[in-house]
This record gives structure tokens, C-alpha cells and sequence, in this order.
């Protein structure tokens, strides 16, 4: 569907550069006109992040290669951390090492659940379904290794995003990537090289709070209303901008005007739609179970095949890959700051907690959502994005895309919130606190909102993938030279469990 | 003289008056202390924005502190009366801990007041004399 999209809007392009009379301004409409300004600075973005090399005779992006690369690493450093110490993430979020007298502290599961919020999401419904229709049904496989690969970096980021946090005087809690890579490599004798790849970092996380966490939300969230409301004959066909001042004024009242109420509603229903959604998804899954053999083995084939795909095999990793960065953020550096707020005197143990975020989103969510469209067979229907998991969805439930719709826009909005948090703080750490520097922030941040929803998906998905890739490069360079630091705090801990010093307490 | 303290849960409003002041007479008569809980309704498990993270350990300095200002009216009246007090701030579910200090405490009887309130909220939700009454390893006097 985008390529028609795409296509469509480049004849636009052709027609006003060759016929200026015929297309005028009056008839592209706002949205075109918008997305027509933005889509070249966003190709030439997408075009630098994503250098690729060719491989078995497809364009590999070296960027995804470099966050699966260094997932590796991390997974072989930290010793299949993943595994061997799920069981301990799992008891640390249960609360039983939690000291009582620390109640009323933001506990291991409050940020997870937090940090969750933030990733699970559109990348799970429309990301997903990205990969399958471009990269087919073994798109699926490579994505649940990068996810389970992912669990290490998840790993490596937050704990040191606990150990380098910031906690000021008056109470507030907060850290992340920009603090660890310029106060760890500092403690390292590199503290030039650490400022720097700081300031870089917190330059791309603005960008990824504006492309992955804003626009591409936004798009995807007018998409899905859009669907619901008629498709093509839809009143809101066209009028993106209208759909985007909407949501962006609802983004304003929370993040400038302070109203909580908002946010805590949202907050109420998301983690109830997320488990209206697992749960539809479960049930076609179940009861089509007879064609779970049939799924898993398209994606078997299909992963080392690349049957029918664009570029074979390669293909289909490029876009499994691609998707699960996306979707958990694993190596992007953006978790580390939702996490660091946690109570704990051992940063590892929240590193052990946000493994579990990669894994939850991932390899549980990403998978079921790719399971449900290779089972209801939409796959060869040409659509993409959000579309083609509705039509998937639709095909067992007829009201589903009614649900979806209110899931993806609570879901879009959710995500906002966290992004615009990750973006303000980054924001502040280059240009220093302050109200009135917050507020140019915010608003800018609303006013991408419009601009997401006016333009069609293809520049937008390529927009927010290379920004919120673009913060991977600092990030994974500060984990390769902090990780020494992570294995030093894993020897403590387990020193201390192993004395007696850290025991359980229920 | 006993060494098993009346558990009075306390939070500031005039219901918690009463029930200070029920215990007062109490403790004077049968010759124990008191020892005073509020208890700051908190879940682990509930869910916050990333700005909440960020002011979590702020936000609970200063509910620690009002609830410790909130304490301190009650804590000088039962002084007056000559009466051996003490008292604790704690976050958790009002009635589970209430129990379990009362436990801990090896307290002689738990004393709360009754907001009066008959709504329906109420009802479905269950107050925390319900649930002491309920769930309360000692006897519970409700003071209206």
C-alpha cells in the first residue's frame, strides 16, 4: 500500500515540476504540500544512515549490522546473560529482594512497566507487519534472534544507566546514555571522547523522539482512523493535518499544560488494551492451532530460503532485524533513561529486569502479532503497516479494526508521552534546564505531531528509522568501552548473594 | 501496667481524631502505650509516567515529612496525658500492614475510626475497619 503511496505522491512530484498549472497548490491539499517538503530532507537522512553495502546481491544497511553485531557481543561477554539469569530478572520483578523500608520508592516493576509503555506499541502492530509483507514470513524468525540477541544490550544499557543516574539534591532521580557515556568514559581517562558522543547521542534522541516516537505514531495512528472510518471515502481521507492538531493538542495539554488526569487515564486503559490485544491475538492463534505447524514452517523456510522475497534470504533478516531494533530499542539507548529512576543499590539488578522488556515486546508480542497475519493468509493482499494487522485481525473478528483503532491510538499516544520525556531530557542536557528552554522543546515536539500525520507512511518510516538508529552509534560505542565496568558490578552482586549480604527477603 | 501497645491507624482526619482519643482513655485505664501507624496507600505494582519515576523519590521525601506533621498534634495531646507514645509512617495496603505491625508489635487491641461514609464506593471497595475486622490477628474497636 505505501508503495502505491509512494508512488503516487513522486507522480505528484513529476506532475507539479512538469505541469505546474494543472497541479497547483489548491488541489495537492496541506497534506500533500507537507509531505512534499519534508520527504526530500528525510530521503537524504534515510540515505546516509542506512549506507549499505551489497551482499549476496542485496543492500545490506552496516547499521543494522552494527546493533545485531554488538547485541552479539554483549550476549557472548555477559555469558548468554539472558538465559542464565531470566529466573533472577523474574523474582526481581516479583519484589522478593525488594527491602520493605523501600516502599513507596519506584520499584523494579514500576520501570519496567513504564519502560514497556514506551516500546510496546505501533511497532509491535504496524512494524510487524512492515517486516512480513516486505521481508515475508521468515522476516519472523530473524526478528525473535534479534529480539533474544537484543536481551543482552537491553541489559548492558540500563545498568549502566542505574549506575551513572544523576540524583539531585532535591530528590529527582534521572540518567541515561547521555550521563553514562560522559561520566563513565570520563572515569575511563576519556572524558572529551565521552562529552562528545554524549552530545551526539542527545542530538539523534531528539530525532528519534521526533521520527520513531512522534511522527511515525501520529502517521500510523491517522492511518488506522482512517481505515476504520471508510478507507478512501473516509471524511478524514486527506485531512492528516486536521487529525494530527487534534492529537497534538491533546499531547500539549499533558506534556505543557501539566494536566495529569490525561495521562493517568491513558495510562489505565493502555495496559488493558495491550492485554485485549495478546489475548485476541491468542485466540486466533489457538483456534487456528492446526495452522501454527504450517506458520512456524513458512517461517522456518522463509528465514533461510528468502523464498519469494526481494532479496532472499538477506532480505528477510534485513527487515526482521530492522523491525525488532525498532519495536524494543535494544541498543538505541532510549530504555536507559525510563529505567534509571528505579530504587535499587545495584544497578545490575535493573539490568536483569529491562532484559525481560525485549523479550516481552518481542518475542512474545512481535511474534504473536507475525503468527496472526501468516495464519489469516493477508499476507499476498498488498497491504501494509497497520492495514494488513487489522485485515489480519478482521478476518477472525469482523469488529476487531474498531478496537485496533482505539488500541493503535492509545498505544501512539502512550509512546508520545515517553518520547517526549527521552527527547525533553536530552534536550535539556545540551541546552541546560529551564522553563522557557522546555517549553520551545514541547512545542516543537506538538508541532511534528501535525506534520507525522500529514505525510504518507514510506518517508515518515524512513525518517524515524535512521534518527532512532542514529542513536545506537554513541550508544553502542560508550557499552563497548563501559561493558568492563558492567562485569565488575555483576562480580559484586553475585559476590554479595553468594555472602549472604543480598538475600532474599520474601 | 502491660507491655501490649494499643495499634491506633492514624491519618489526620477528624474520624482519626476520635479514635486518638478513644484510645487515650483506654490506655490511661488499663495502663499501656500506644503506638500510632499511618499508613500511606502505595502499590508496588501501580503504574507511572516517566516524569512520576523521575520525582518518585522526591514526591515521597515530602509525603513522608507531611504525614510525620500530620502525626505531630496527636503524638503531643497523648504526651499531655502521660501516656507512653509511639509512631511509624509506612507505605503499603492500610490493612494488610496494620495487621502485620499489630503482629509485630504484639499490640493488645487495634483502635481506627469509622468515616461514616455508607456510599456505595464504599461498600464494593471495602474499608479498612472491614477489612481489619476481617483479617485482624487481635480485637478491633471501631470508633464512629
Amino acid at each position: 500500500m505505501f508503495w502505491k503511496k509512494t508512488a503516487a505522491a513522486s507522480a505528484v512530484a513529476m506532475m507539479s515540476a512538469t505541469l505546474p498549472h494543472i497541479a497547483n497548490a489548491q488541489e495537492a491539499g496541506l497534506d500533500e504540500k507537507i509531505n512534499q517538503a519534508i520527504a526530500p530532507i528525510s530521503n537524504v537522512i534515510a540515505g546516509t544512515m542506512f549506507y549499505s553495502v551489497p551482499i549476496g546481491g542485496t543492500a545490506f544497511p552496516l547499521i543494522v549490522g552494527w546493533l545485531v553485531v554488538a547485541a552479539t557481543i554483549f550476549t557472548l561477554y555477559f555469558g548468554f546473560v539472558q538465559f542464565r539469569r531470566f529466573g533472577h530478572a523474574i523474582s526481581l520483578v516479583k519484589g522478593d529482594y525488594s527491602h520493605p523500608d523501600d516502599a513507596g520508592e519506584v520499584s523494579h516493576f514500576q520501570a519496567l512497566a513504564t519502560a514497556l509503555s514506551g516500546t510496546v506499541g505501533l511497532g509491535n502492530i504496524a512494524g510487524v507487519a512492515v517486516a512480513v509483507s516486505i521481508g515475508g514470513p521468515g522476516a519472523t524468525f530473524w526478528m525473535i534472534l534479534a529480539g533474544l540477541l537484543g536481551m543482552a544490550s537491553k541489559f548492558t544499557e540500563c545498568t549502566l544507566g542505574v549506575k551513572y543516574r544523576n540524583e539531585y539534591e532535591d530528590g529527582r532521580v534521572s540518567g541515561g546514555p547521555m550521563y553514562y557515556l560522559s561520566k563513565g568514559l570520563a572515569e575511563k581517562g576519556k572524558p572529551g571522547l565521552g562529552k562528545v558522543l554524549a552530545i551526539i547521542f542527545s542530538i539523534c534522541c531528539i530525532g528519534g523522539a521526533v521520527g520513531g516516537g512522534n511522527m511515525f505514531q501520529a502517521n500510523q495512528a491517522f492511518q488506522q482512523i482512517v481505515n476504520v472510518t471508510g478507507g478512501d471515502e473516509s471524511f478524514l481521507a486527506g485531512s492528516g493535518w486536521l487529525f494530527g492538531l487534534v492529537m497534538a493538542i491533546v499531547v500539549g495539554v499533558v506534556i505543557i499544560g501539566g494536566i495529569k488526569s490525561i495521562a493517568k487515564v491513558t495510562e489505565k486503559i493502555v495496559p488493558f488494551m495491550a492485554v485485549i490485544y495478546v489475548t485476541a491475538g491468542m485466540i486466533i492463534i489457538l483456534s487456528n492451532i492446526t495452522m501454527v505447524g504450517d506458520a512456524f514452517a513458512q517461517i522456518f523456510v522463509g528465514a533461510f530460503t528468502g523464498a519469494g522475497v526481494a532479496g532472499g534470504v538477506v532480505g528477510a533478516l534485513i527487515q526482521g532485524f530492522k523491525r525488532a531494533a525498532f519495536s524494543n530499542e535494544a541498543g538505541i539507548g532510549s530504555a536507559a533513561i525510563a529505567h534509571a529512576a528505579v530504587r535499587t543499590k545495584e544497578p545490575v539488578t535493573e539490568g536483569y529486569v529491562a532484559l525481560l522488556e525485549p523479550f516481552i515486546d518481542t518475542v512474545v508480542i512481535c511474534t504473536m502479532t507475525a503468527l496472526v497475519i501468516t495464519i489469516s493468509g493477508e499476507l499476498n493482499s498488498g497491504l501494509t503497516g497497520v492495514e494488513l494487522t487489522s485485515a489480519a485481525f478482521a478476518s477472525a473478528f469482523t469488529w476487531f479494526p474498531l478496537i485496533l483503532a482505539l488500541a493503535v491510538v492509545l498505544f501512539a499516544f502512550s509512546t508520545m508521552l515517553s518520547w517526549s520525556y527521552y527527547g525533553l531530557k536530552s534536550w535539556t542536557y545540551l541546552v541546560g534546564e529551564g522553563k522557557g528552554k522546555e517549553i520551545i522543546f514541547k512545542l516543537f515536539f506538538c508541532l511534528c505531531v501535525i506534520v507525522g500525520a500529514s505525510m504518507s507512511l514510506g518517508p515518515v518510516i524512513d525518517f524515524s528509522d535512521s534518527m532512532i538508529f542514529a542513536m545506537a552509534i554513541p550508544n553502542i560505542i560508550g557499552l563497548y568501552l563501559l561493558m568492563p565496568v558492567v562485569r565488575g558490578e555483576i562480580n559484586q552482586y553475585w559476590a554479595k548473594i553468594e555472602s549472604g549480604e543480598i538475600k532474599k527477603v520474601k | 501496667m502491660t507491655d501490649q501497645p494499643i495499634l491506633v491507624g492514624y491519618d489526620g482526619t477528624d474520624a482519626a481524631q476520635r479514635a486518638v482519643e478513644f484510645a487515650g482513655t483506654r490506655a490511661t485505664a488499663v495502663g499501656c502505650a500506644i503506638h500510632l501507624v499511618y499508613v500511606l496507600e502505595w502499590s508496588p505494582y501501580s503504574f507511572l509516567s516517566t516524569q512520576e519515576l523521575e520525582e518518585r523519590h522526591q514526591r515521597r521525601t515530602e509525603e513522608l515529612s507531611r504525614a510525620e506533621e500530620t502525626l505531630k498534634p496527636a503524638l503531643e495531646a497523648l504526651n499531655k496525658l502521660k501516656i507512653p507514645v509511639t509512631s511509624e509512617v509506612r507505605y503499603g495496603h492500610s490493612g494488610e500492614l496494620i495487621c502485620k505491625i499489630a503482629e509485630d508489635k504484639g499490640a493488645c487491641q487495634i483502635i481506627v475510626g469509622r468515616k461514616g461514609g455508607s456510599t456505595l464506593g464504599a461498600r464494593l471497595l471495602g474499608s479498612l475497619p472491614l477489612t481489619l475486622v476481617q483479617a485482624s490477628p487481635v480485637p478491633v474497636t471501631v470508633v464512629p
